[in-house]
C-alpha cells in the first residue's frame, strides 16, 4: 500500500481543507469524524456492530456467564426461535441445552482478545522495527527483511500448528504465534513508507535543526505513517481472527474449557446431521465481525486521506 | 535475468536453512515418540530400544548431523506411524495438494480477473455492486465453517455431493469450492481497484478515440497494465492456498499434504514432519520465484539485475 499520494497530500491540503470547507465551525475532530461516518451507511452499520461487539466483549461474561454454563436438558439441542423457553434460546441450545446466544456472547471475548491482542503485539514490534529498518538501513534492515521474508513465505498455519503443539496451546501462546506470523507485514509496510518519508523537507529541516533520531522518528516520521497503519491493523484483525477460528477448528488453538467463535463451530460439527444451528450461528458471527472491520476499514481509508476527505466534505457542502 | 534467479534462490536458501533449524527441533521438543508408539505399560528396556532403534537416545545434536548428512543424499528417515521412508510419504501425499492448488489457482485467476474487470467497466453500476457485496463475503466468511454448511447443504439435505474423500470428479467439488472463496474474494477487489485505475489513464482514452470495441479495450489494453498488482497479491494468495489446503484437507478427509502434517505433528512423527515442511516450503520458494519472472514478462520496464 505505498502512499505517495496521500502522504503527500497531508502536507499540502491538510491546511486548505479546514479554511476553505469549515470556515466557521472549528468543530472538534470526534464530531466531525461522527459527522462523516453517519454520511456514510454501510460505515455506520459496520461501526454499530463492532460497538455491539465490544459492549459485548466488555460486558458479555459478567452479565451472560452463568446463562452459558447452565445446563438444560429439557433444551438439548432445541432449534432456534424457541423463544417459549426464554429469550435466550432464540438461536436455539447446544447439545447439553447451554443457550448457544449466550455462549456466543461470552465467547466473544477470547475472540476479540486473542484477535486484537496479536495485532497490537505485531504493530509494536512491527512498527518499532520497520522505523528501525527504513530510517537506518544497513546489515541490521537486511537481515530483518530477510526473517520477514521467511516467515511470510512460509504458511503461517504450518508454524503455527507446530508452535502450538510444542508449547502447550493457551491464550497467550495463541497470541504470540499469531503475532509473530503478522509482524512482518507491519515491518516491510511501515520501513516502505519511511523510506519515503525520510527523504522529504519536514523531516531533514528536523535533523538540520538538530532533532535527535528518537525524536524525529516519534514525532515526525510516525504521525505521518499512523493512517496506514490503522487501516492495514483493522484488516488484520480481521484475517488474524479467521486464522484463530481456523486453529481453534483444527483442535490446537484454544481448548476447552475456554471458548471461542471457531472453537463453538468445531463442537458443533458433530451434530451436522441432527442440529445444524451449533455450527452455523458463530460462523455467521465471525463473518459478520470480519465483514464490519473489513467495511470499516475500506471507509477509514478514505476519511485519512486528506484529498478523498476534501472531496468528500465539499459533496456534502453541495448537497446542503 | 539467470544471476537475479541465482540471487533468489539464495535467498531461499537462507530462509530454507533457518525453517529446517527451527522445525528439527520444535518437533523435538513435542515430546518422546516411544509414549506414543509403545503400550504404556512397555518396560524401560523395550523403551530404550525403540528409542535406540530410531537414534532417539543420541545427543540432539548427533541426531541434527545425522539428518542433515541424510538430506544430502535425500534420505529424511523413516516414518514412525507408516514404517516407510518418510520421503516416499510425503511425496504421496504432495500430488494431491499439488492438483488441489493446481486447479484452485486458475480457477481464481479466471474468475476474479473477468468479475473484477467487468466491475471496473462500470463502478457503481449493478453488476460492480453485486461483485463487491459478493468479494466481500467471499473474503470474510471463514473456509472451515463453509466447508461444513456445503457438507450440510450439498451431501446431507441435497444428497449430489459425497462428503468425503477422494475418488470421482465429484469429490473435489466443494473443496476446490471452499479453497477459492478467499482468494477469489481478495483478488476480485485487488482487481477492480487497478482496472479502475489502467481504465481512467489517458491511453484508453485514445484507445476509445481511435474506436477499439469496448471488450478489448477492458481485456486487451487495460488489463495487461491492470494485471500487475494482481500478480503480487497472487503469490501472496498461494501461501494462504496451503493454509486453506490444511483446513479443507482436515475436513474433507483428503489425502495430501496439510492433513499429512496434522497427523504427524499429533502423532509425533519428526521425520515426515520435516520432510512435509520442506517440501512445502521448496514449492512455495519456486511459486514465488516464477511470480518475480511473471512479473518481468508482463512488464517490460522491469529488469532485474
Amino acid at each position: 500500500m505505498p502512499s505517495s499520494t496521500r502522504a503527500f497530500g497531508t502536507a499540502e491540503m491538510a491546511a486548505p481543507v479546514s479554511l476553505t470547507v469549515r470556515p466557521a465551525a472549528p468543530s472538534s475532530g470526534v464530531r466531525e469524524i461522527l459527522g462523516l461516518l453517519w454520511q456514510d451507511k454501510v460505515a455506520t452499520v459496520s461501526a454499530t456492530l463492532l460497538t455491539l461487539v465490544l459492549a459485548c466483549v466488555l460486558l458479555g461474561p459478567w452479565l451472560l456467564a452463568d446463562q452459558a454454563r447452565a445446563l438444560n436438558l429439557m433444551a438439548r439441542n432445541a432449534p432456534p426461535f424457541s423463544i417459549d423457553k426464554g429469550w435466550l434460546f432464540v438461536l436455539g441450545a447446544d447439545a447439553l441445552g447451554r443457550s448457544l446466544l449466550a455462549r456466543i456472547v461470552v465467547a466473544s471475548q477470547n475472540t476479540m482478545l486473542i484477535a486484537v491482542s496479536a495485532v497490537a503485539l505485531s504493530v509494536i514490534i512491527g512498527g518499532i522495527l520497520g522505523l528501525i529498518a527504513g530510517y537506518k538501513g544497513g546489515w541490521a534492515s537486511a537481515i530483518l527483511l530477510r526473517l520477514a521474508d521467511a516467515i511470510m513465505s512460509f504458511p503461517s498455519m504450518l508454524l503455527a500448528v507446530i508452535v502450538l503443539f510444542v508449547f502447550d496451546p493457551g491464550v497467550t501462546n495463541v497470541i504470540l504465534v499469531l503475532a509473530v506470523s503478522r509482524i512482518p507485514i507491519f515491518l516491510r509496510t511501515v520501513r516502505a513508507e519511511v523510506l519515503e518519508i525520510k527523504e522529504r523537507m519536514f523531516v531533514i529541516a528536523a535533523r538540520a535543526m538538530g532533532a535527535r533520531t528518537d525524536r524525529v522518528l516519534l514525532r515526525h516520521v510516525a504521525p505521518m505513517i499512523l493512517p496506514t497503519i490503522i487501516n492495514l491493523a483493522a484488516l488484520e484483525i480481521a484475517f488474524v481472527m479467521l486464522v484463530e477460528s481456523g486453529l481453534s477448528f483444527l483442535g490446537i488453538g484454544i481448548q476447552p474449557p475456554e471458548v471461542t467463535w471457531g472453537l463453538m463451530v468445531a463442537d458443533g460439527r458433530n451434530y451436522l446431521g441432527s442440529a445444524w444451528w451449533l455450527a452455523f450461528w458463530p460462523g455467521v458471527a465471525i463473518m459478520l465481525v470480519t465483514m464490519a472491520l473489513n467495511l470499516l476499514s475500506n471507509w477509514l481509508r478514505v476519511v485519512t486521506d486528506p484529498v478523498e476527505r476534501w472531496r468528500l466534505q465539499t459533496s456534502v457542502g453541495r448537497h446542503d | 535475468m539467470g544471476s537475479f534467479i541465482f540471487k533468489r534462490s539464495l535467498q531461499s536458501v537462507f530462509s530454507l536453512v533457518a525453517l529446517i533449524i527451527l522445525i528439527f527441533f520444535l518437533a523435538r521438543m513435542t515430546g518422546s515418540p516411544a509414549d506414543l508408539y509403545l503400550p504404556q505399560d512397555a518396560s524401560a528396556q523395550a523403551r530404550f530400544q525403540f528409542n535406540e532403534q530410531y537414534g532417539f537416545n543420541d545427543p540432539l545434536i548427533e541426531q541434527f548431523g545425522r539428518f542433515l548428512w541424510g538430506l544430502l543424499h535425500f534420505d529424511m528417515g523413516q516414518s514412525l506411524q507408516f514404517s516407510r521412508p518418510a520421503v516416499d510419504v510425503v511425496l504421496q501425499a504432495f500430488p494431491t495438494t499439488l492438483a488441489l492448488a493446481a486447479i484452485t489457482m486458475p480457477l481464481v485467476l479466471l474468475v476474479s480477473i473477468v468479475t473484477g474487470s467487468l466491475a471496473a467497466y462500470r463502478p457503481g453500476g449493478v453488476f460492480d455492486r453485486l461483485a463487491s457485496i459478493l468479494s466481500l463475503i467471499g473474503a470474510s466468511t471463514p473456509n472451515f465453517w463453509v466447508a461444513i454448511v456445503g457438507v450440510l447443504v450439498f451431501a446431507v439435505t441435497l444428497r449430489v455431493l459425497p462428503t468425503s474423500g477422494t475418488g470421482t470428479a465429484l469429490h473435489w467439488i466443494l473443496p476446490v469450492g471452499v479453497l477459492m472463496l478467499r482468494p477469489t474474494g481478495v483478488l476480485v477487489q485487488v482487481v477492480r481497484t487497478s482496472m479502475m485505475t489502467a481504465l481512467s489513464s489517458t491511453y484508453i482514452k485514445t484507445a476509445r478515440a481511435k474506436g477499439v470495441g469496448s471488450r478489448a479495450i477492458v481485456f486487451v489494453h487495460a488489463l495487461r497494465n491492470g494485471l500487475l498488482p494482481v500478480i503480487t497479491v497472487a503469490s501472496d494468495q498461494a501461501a494462504g492456498i496451503v493454509n486453506g489446503a490444511v483446513i479443507v484437507e482436515t475436513v474433507f478427509g483428503f489425502p495430501g499434504i496439510g492433513k499429512l502434517m496434522i497427523d504427524s505433528v499429533l502423532l509425533r512423527d519428526f521425520a515426515v514432519i520435516q520432510a512435509a515442511v520442506l517440501v512445502t516450503a521448496l514449492a512455495v520458494f519456486v511459486i514465488n520465484i516464477i511470480v518475480d519472472i511473471a512479473y518481468a514478462l508482463v512488464d517490460p520496464r522491469i529488469r532485474y539485475s
